[in-house]
C-alpha cells in the first residue's frame, strides 16, 4: 500500500507537469506564432486602438444602432466577465413578461413596423454576449436605423450584407450578422 | 424539422462513424500486450516515467491491486485540486487576483473534476486563477479521462483472458491513455480551436471601449453584505455608467480541447461552450461536438478488436445508436417547434433562409436550433456535460431528452471508458435476462455469467438510479433545497432538481442552470452523489473483470445466445430503456411531461 501511495504521488507530479504545464505551454507557443489575432481574443483595432472583440457582443439601445440579442448578464448587459443566460423555463411568466417588454421597446423605437418580430431579437442568448443576430433580425431593424440616421435603406442594407456571414462551408451552423461590426461600420469607425 | 436540420445531423453521424474504426483500432494497438509501433515510438518516454515513479511496467496486477492503485491515485488528485483552490490567492499565475475558493465549493469542484463530472457551481472567469485552471482542472481533465479508459481496458482484459489471475497494470494503462490517446488528440483539436477564435495566452484580461455607453444596475449592499431596502421594502438599486468591457482571456483552447475529448465538459468560462470564446464558429461547434462522442464511440471498436470478435463491438455501438438517434431527432423537433406562448405575442418562430426560428431563448444565433439540439443530445449521451445552449430554457420535451439520456446511466456512449464499462454491465444483465427466458446458464463472450457477476452488474446499474431518486427526494423535501429554486418554480422547478441530481449522480455535469447550486447544502449533496456515482462503479466493474479473467473459456454451443446479432442489439437497448423508464417515468411525469401539457394547454 505504501508503495502504491509513493508511486501515485510521483506519477501525479509527473503527469501534472506533462498535461498541466508542457501541454498548455506548447499549445500557447504555436498558437501565438501561427494564430496571433485569434489567440489573443480576436480584438479589432484601428490605428492601434482596440475597438472591441469580433466575438464578444456589446449592448446597444440607441435606435440609431442595430440592437443585439437580449442579454441576461449582470451588473450590466453583455458583460463578458460574468457570462450567463436567463435560465427561465419555457412556461415561466417572467419569460413572457421580459419578452413582451422587449417587443414594446422595439415598437416604441419604430412605431410603423408591424411585421412579426424575429424570435432571436427578443429572446436572451445563452452566453449573454452573443455577437450575432439572424439576418431576419437585422432586416427587421433596417428601416429604423436608416430613418434615424437619415441614410437610404439601400445603403444600410449594403452594410448589413457586408456584416453577414452565411453557413460555414454552406452547411454548418446558421447565417448571422455581426452586430458590433455592423454598428462600427455605420459609425465609419471600422 | 427542416432540410438543413437533417443535413447537419446526418453529416455529424456520418463523420463520427467514419472515425470509429481508425481511432478504435489505433487504441487497440496502444493497449495490446504484444509489440506494436505506437509503444515503440513512445517507449523511451514511458521508460523514464516508470523509472522515476519506481514502477515495473511488466508487473501484472490482480483486480484488487488495480482498484487500489486507481483509488489512491484519484484521491490524491482530488486533494491536490482542493489544495490549489484553497491556496490560489497566494500562488503565482493569478493576474486577476482571484480569492481563495471557500471550502464547500472547493471540495465540490475537486470531486467534480476527479470524477470526470465537471459539475460547476462557480463561474470560471470570475473565480479561478490561471494556475488553478491549468494545474488543477486541466490536469484532472486528462487524468479522470485516462482513469476511465484504464478501467475499461482492464475490464476488456477480463473478458479476453482465460484462467488469469491478473488484469494488467494500472500505471501502464493510465500512462498510455494519456500520452498516446488524449494528448495527441487534444493538441490537434486545441490548435484547430485557436484557428477558429478560441484564446490561448497568458495575458491579463483585456479592457476594450464600448461603442455605446451602458449602465450597471445593481442592488446596494451595506457593510454586512445585506441588501439595502427602501421604506416600501423594495431593494434599493443604484446605476453607474459603464464605458468599457473586460475580455476574459487565458489558456482556454488547450483546456477546452481536453474537456471535450475526455468527456469532462467543465467550461473555462461560465457560459461553457455557448461562450463565443469557447466555441466561436459553427466549425468549432462541429469539431467539439464530434470530440464529445469520438473516443467513447471508437472504444466500442477497440473492445471488439481486443476480445477477438469485432462484431461484438459493432453490436454495442449499434445498441447505443438505436437509442441515441431517435432521442436526437425528438430533441431537434421539439426545439424547432418552438414555444406556443411566444407565437401568441406576434413573434415569428418559423424557420426560413433568414433565421433558424424555433425556441431561441438561451441559444446562440450562430448555432440556431439544430446545432444546439445536437449538442444537448451528444453531451448528455456521453457524460460530457458541456453545453452550447442553456438546457433550462429548452421546451419541456427538448429538455426531457438530455435529462433522460443521463438517467439511462450514461451508457449511450457515456464517459470515455466509463460509458462502455457501464454498457458492459447492461450487457451482462441482458444475457442474464435472456438466460432466464430460455432456462440456460448465461454466457457472454465465452465466459459464464454467475451470481457474483450479476450482483456486481446490478450494483453498477442501480447505484446511480438510487442516487438520483434519493437526492431529488432530499432536495424537494428540505427547506434548504426548495430555497435553491430562485429562477423557476412549479413543475419546472421540480424538473430543475431532477435534472441536476441526474447530472451529478451520473457524472455528467450539465445543469438546468436556473437553480442556485452554490450553497453549502447543495455543494455537499452533489459532492457525495458524484463521488459514489464514480468510484464504487469502477471498483464493481474491476471485480467483474477479476472474476471473469480467472474463468475458463466456454466454447459456444447450440444453446448459446449469440451477442453480435440484431436480436441481441435490440435486447440490450430494451434492457437499458426499461431500467431507465421504470425508474424515472413517474418523476418525469411530474416534471417535463406535466410542463409540456401545461404549455400546450394554456
Amino acid at each position: 500500500m505504501l508503495k502504491l501511495i509513493r508511486q501515485s504521488i510521483v506519477m501525479l507530479v509527473l503527469m501534472t507537469l506533462v498535461t498541466g504545464a508542457v501541454y498548455p505551454l506548447v499549445v500557447t507557443g504555436i498558437a501565438q506564432l501561427a494564430f496571433a489575432h485569434t489567440a489573443n481574443g480576436s480584438v479589432m483595432e484601428k490605428d492601434g486602438k482596440p475597438l472591441g472583440s469580433e466575438l464578444i457582443g456589446q449592448s446597444f439601445t440607441d435606435p440609431k444602432y442595430f440592437w443585439p440579442r437580449p442579454s441576461a448578464t449582470s451588473p450590466f448587459l453583455d458583460n463578458p466577465s460574468s457570462s450567463g443566460a436567463s435560465n427561465l423555463g419555457p412556461t415561466n411568466p417572467a419569460l413572457i413578461d421580459a419578452i413582451r417588454q422587449r417587443i414594446e421597446a422595439l415598437h416604441a423605437a419604430d412605431p410603423g413596423n408591424t411585421a412579426p418580430v424575429p424570435v432571436d431579437l427578443v429572446t436572451a442568448s445563452a452566453s449573454g454576449v452573443d455577437p450575432d443576430i439572424s439576418p431576419a433580425a437585422a432586416r427587421y431593424q433596417i428601416a429604423r436605423v436608416a430613418r434615424v440616421r437619415g441614410m437610404s435603406v439601400d445603403d444600410v442594407t449594403r452594410l448589413v450584407d457586408r456584416a453577414t456571414a452565411g453557413r460555414q462551408f454552406g452547411i454548418l451552423g446558421e447565417p448571422r450578422v455581426n452586430v458590433l461590426k455592423l454598428n462600427l461600420m455605420l459609425d465609419r469607425k471600422w | 424539422m427542416t432540410a438543413n436540420d437533417i443535413i447537419q445531423l446526418g453529416l455529424y453521424l456520418v463523420v463520427l462513424l467514419l472515425l470509429v474504426k481508425p481511432l478504435g483500432s489505433y487504441m487497440a494497438a496502444v493497449f495490446s500486450d504484444g509489440r506494436n509501433r505506437v509503444a515503440r515510438i513512445g517507449a523511451p518516454i514511458e521508460r523514464v516515467l516508470y523509472r522515476i515513479c519506481g514502477i515495473a511496467p511488466d508487473e501484472e496486477m490482480s483486480w484488487t491491486r488495480y482498484a487500489w492503485a486507481m483509488l489512491i491515485f484519484n484521491i490524491l488528485g482530488l486533494l491536490a485540486v482542493y489544495a490549489l483552490m484553497r491556496l490560489q490567492a497566494w500562488l503565482p499565475l493569478n493576474p486577476q487576483k482571484m480569492d481563495n475558493v471557500p471550502p464547500d465549493l472547493a471540495m465540490n469542484t475537486a470531486i467534480s473534476f476527479t470524477t470526470n463530472t465537471n459539475w460547476q457551481a462557480y463561474s470560471g472567469e470570475s473565480t479561478l486563477s490561471y494556475l488553478t485552471q491549468m494545474l488543477g482542472l486541466g490536469v484532472q481533465n486528462f487524468l479522470s479521462a485516462a482513469t476511465g479508459i484504464a478501467v475499461l481496458i482492464a475490464v476488456i482484459r477480463g473478458f479476453a483472458r482465460r484462467s488469469s489471475e491478473t488484469i494488467g497494470n494500472f500505471w501502464v494503462d493510465l500512462t498510455r491513455s494519456t500520452l498516446y490517446i488524449l494528448l495527441p488528440l487534444s493538441f490537434v483539436l486545441a490548435l484547430a480551436l485557436v484557428w477558429q477564435g478560441v484564446p490561448q495566452n497568458f495575458s491579463a484580461y483585456k479592457s476594450v471601449p464600448l461603442v455605446e455607453q451602458t449602465t450597471t444596475t445593481g442592488t446596494v449592499k451595506d457593510a454586512n453584505s445585506n441588501t439595502v431596502k427602501d421604506a416600501a421594502g423594495k431593494d434599493v438599486t443604484k446605476t453607474a455608467p459603464v464605458t468599457e468591457q473586460l475580455l476574459p482571456l487565458g489558456p482556454a483552447a488547450s483546456q477546452i480541447a481536453i474537456k471535450q475529448l475526455g468527456t469532462n465538459g467543465g467550461g473555462y468560462y461560465g457560459a461553457n461552450s455557448a461562450y463565443p470564446y469557447e466555441n466561436p464558429t459553427p466549425l468549432s461547434d462541429f469539431l467539439e461536438a464530434i470530440s464529445i462522442l469520438l473516443i467513447s464511440a471508437a472504444l466500442c471498436y477497440t473492445f471488439g478488436k481486443m476480445v477477438g470478435d469485432k462484431r461484438q463491438g459493432w453490436a454495442l455501438l449499434a445498441a447505443m445508436l438505436l437509442i441515441f438517434v431517435p432521442l436526437l431527432l425528438l430533441c431537434t423537433w421539439a426545439e424547432q417547434a418552438g414555444n406556443p406562448a411566444l407565437s401568441r405575442l406576434g413573434i415569428d418562430q418559423s424557420a426560413s433562409v433568414l433565421q433558424a426560428g424555433g425556441n431561441m431563448e438561451g441559444k446562440e444565433a450562430r448555432f440556431g436550433i439544430v446545432d444546439s439540439a445536437r449538442w444537448a443530445a451528444a453531451t448528455t449521451a456521453a457524460s460530457n456535460g458541456s453545453v452550447d445552449a442553456m438546457h433550462d430554457s429548452f421546451t419541456p420535451l427538448g429538455g426531457l431528452v438530455p435529462m433522460w439520456l443521463m438517467q439511462l446511466g450514461e451508457v449511450i456512449f457515456g464517459g470515455v471508458g466509463s460509458g462502455l464499462y457501464g454498457m458492459l454491465a447492461f450487457a451482462v444483465v441482458a444475457v442474464f435476462i435472456a438466460g432466464l427466458m430460455v432456462g440456460r446458464t448465461p454466457e457472454y463472450l465465452g465466459k459464464k455469467i454467475e451470481a457474483y457477476e450479476m450482483k456486481m452488474a446490478s450494483l453498477v446499474v442501480l447505484i446511480p438510479c438510487a442516487l438520483v431518486v434519493i437526492g431529488t427526494a432530499i432536495v424537494v423535501s428540505a427547506p434548504q433545497g426548495l430555497a435553491l429554486l430562485t429562477t423557476n418554480g412549479g413543475v419546472h422547478g421540480f424538473s430543475e432538481v431532477l435534472y441536476n441530481l441526474s447530472s451529478v449522480s451520473n457524472n455528467n455535469g450539465s445543469a438546468f442552470g436556473g437553480m442556485n447550486a452554490d450553497t453549502p447544502f447543495f455543494n455537499t449533496l452533489a459532492g457525495i452523489c458524484m463521488f459514489f456515482a464514480r468510484f464504487p462503479l469502477a471498483v464493481g466493474m474491476l471485480a467483474i473483470a477479476g472474476s471473469l479473467a480467472a474463468k475458463k473459456h466456454v466454447p459456444p454451443s447450440a444453446g448459446t445466445l449469440p451477442t453480435h446479432t440484431p436480436l441481441f442489439v435490440v435486447l440490450l437497448a430494451i434492457t437499458v430503456v426499461i431500467v431507465g423508464a421504470l425508474t424515472f417515468l413517474p418523476a418525469l411525469a411530474l416534471g417535463p411531461i406535466a410542463e409540456h401539457l401545461a404549455m400546450l394547454g394554456r
